[in-house]
């Protein structure tokens, strides 16, 4: 199916935009042709996931584009990058990836991207709004965007969602549809273990779950704690992401588009029925861990996806009054965070009770760690999901409560 | 052997070379090392192999669209398969042979083959892939 083109479209083809606009469009049309789009619509805005660096080929991307004379034509906000430029003497890794990486994070600037280098730009001023058509790419990023603000965006990615910012359009399929985001798989959280104080932990539990049984598709959860927070449901879409394939999900009386579970439905019966019980929820947590209580520490990480004020705020009595972490104790965070808990007089305190804040990049995606001889401590199911593999480390998952008492006692300790 | 079969142009391009039929999808990025063009996912059947001047057949693709990257940057090396052959659309592979192609005039066409021709595309032991702009033909050679 050739996709049909708007006049805007065929601008952007002829150049009458620029070349690199074009260069951009006509990539896009490929694109819509393979996924099988029946035309385009305009974007709000675009999050790119392009500033780590895969290879030469990342460079000659963007380069090409900036050579081209190009200009994104909709607000675009960054990912994390390979390097933290605001604390560059933290990159431990080989200092050719460390240059090309940052040499590749201001090729994206100087196409008019901003910035934002961070994969939670949904909690800066760039968070869309509810329905916004955007080009988003990182998976917890767009889980994010369609589920928690009900902004509408396809998985996106390598390229093609610079394409997109460059050409301010997007292709019309799947998730840009409202028809496409009913539910297809009912989630049921028939009962939580009680002895857990904080939402995280079950928020992580279930999204693992929904992102192994369900692919693909939408599911819509009944039945989370009633405390979890936008940053639960954060954590939530994220490891589903990670162990899934999920770009949004339902959560009743949560998320926007569903104030009903008729509503999360369209009306249409529920495909396949999950359903959780206390006992799932605490195996699919013990599963997380790959090291037993007790077991030495290397370190512990937290802000993945990055830590948000008000997870520093939740953080900061949690190390108020005890003593200082007994090995090293990762943080990270935007950059517009960062500026936001300085502005509290946190960061001193911070530094104070041994926390090393990881800004631009993540601890999970380029060489920061200073040991990592021994098992890593986090309340993040996706950097437990990730970074066995990336970084060959063991690795205990626990609340963030349970990650504070560990980094004192420098062993994995939970309450 | 009967004539050229019919197919879908994703990418367009001509591509000549013995037949390597993965046996399981395959996610190039963790499963696909650009530098040394061997298949380094530990779980796949096929691990090892290298995929440089094969026509690259697979049911579909697979993990996460980082993998477009990894395509892109073996393409540049010339470590990645020569063309590409398709039993249902893949966005990764079609953007990592697409944005290869526009850098660096590296044509590895993508095709869709239709189901029915799939098991003689299978079984073939050389392909030749001819894409145009929107009509592809693959030729088998048995």
């Amino acid at each position: 199916m050739t996709p049909a083109l708007d006049a805007i479209d065929a601008d952007l083809l002829a150049g009458r935009h620029g070349e690199a606009a074009a260069f951009a469009m006509r990539l896009l049309v490929r694109f819509a042709e393979a996924v099988e789009a029946d035309g385009f619509l305009d974007a709000e805005a675009a999050h790119i996931d392009g500033c780590l660096y895969h290879g030469e080929v990342s460079l000659d991307f963007v380069e090409r584009l900036v050579a081209l004379g190009g200009r994104v034509r909709v607000p675009t906000t960054l990912n994390v990058g390979s390097v933290d430029l605001i604390h560059p003497e933290l990159f431990r890794g080989d200092p050719e990836t460390g240059a090309k990486g940052a040499r590749l994070m201001r090729a994206h600037e100087a196409l008019g991207c901003v910035p934002t280098f961070t994969c939670a730009p949904y909690q800066t001023i760039f968070r869309p709004r509810l329905g916004a058509q955007v080009a988003w790419a990182e998976s917890n990023a767009i889980v994010f965007a369609n589920s928690v603000i009900g902004a509408r965006t396809n998985r996106y990615g390598d390229f093609i969602d610079l394409c997109c910012a460059m050409a301010g359009r997007v292709p019309r399929y799947g998730l840009h549809l409202a028809e496409n985001r009913r539910a297809r798989v009912l989630v049921e959280i028939a009962s939580l273990p009680p002895e857990w104080s904080e939402a995280g932990p079950a928020c992580v539990a279930v999204g693992h779950a929904i992102g192994r049984a369900c692919g693909e598709r939408i599911p819509a959860i009944v039945g989370l704690p009633a405390g979890a927070t936008e940053d639960d449901l954060k954590a939530l879409g994220a490891v589903a992401a990670a162990a899934g394939a999920v770009a949004m999900f339902h959560a009743v009386g949560l998320t926007p588009e569903a104030p009903t579970l008729e509503a999360a439905f369209q009306g249409h019966p529920p495909e396949e029925t999950l359903t959780l019980s206390a006992g799932d929820l605490r195996g699919i947590v013990a599963g997380l861990s790959t090291v037993p209580a007790g077991t030495p520490l290397a370190a512990v990480s937290v802000g993945t996806p990055h830590f948000s004020p008000d997870e520093f705020a939740a953080l900061m009595p949690l190390l108020r009054g005890g003593p200082r972490a007994a090995i090293d104790v990762y943080v990270n965070t935007s950059r517009a965070t960062l500026a936001a808990i300085e502005a509290r007089g946190w960061t001193a305190e911070l530094e104070a009770a041994g926390v090393t804040l990881v800004v631009d990049t993540c601890t999970y995606v380029t060489a920061v760690m200073r040991e990592m001889s021994g098992a890593v401590m986090t309340n993040s199911g996706k950097w437990a999901y990730y970074a066995p593999g990336n970084l060959g480390v063991e690795v205990a998952f626990g609340s963030l409560a349970d990650c504070v008492a560990s980094a004192r006692a420098g062993r994995v300790t939970r309450a | 052997m009967s004539g050229p079969l019919s197919a879908a142009t994703l990418v367009p391009g001509r591509a000549e070379g013995p037949a390597f039929v993965l046996a399981e999808p395959l996610s190039f990025w963790g499963g696909f090392d650009a530098g040394t063009g061997r298949i380094i996912d530990r779980w796949h059947p096929q691990e090892g192999a290298t995929l440089a001047g094969h026509v690259l057949v697979m049911t579909a693709g697979r993990g996460s669209s980082s993998g477009s990257s990894v395509l892109a940057e073996a393409l540049r090396r010339g470590t990645g398969p020569a063309g590409i052959v398709l039993a249902s659309r893949d966005a990764i592979v079609t953007v990592g042979a697409l944005v290869a192609g526009e850098l660096y005039g590296s044509a590895c066409p993508v095709v869709l083959a239709s189901s029915a021709d799939w098991p003689a595309v299978a079984a073939a032991r050389r392909l030749v892939v001819e894409a145009g702009s929107a009509r592809a033909w693959i030729e088998l050679v048995p």
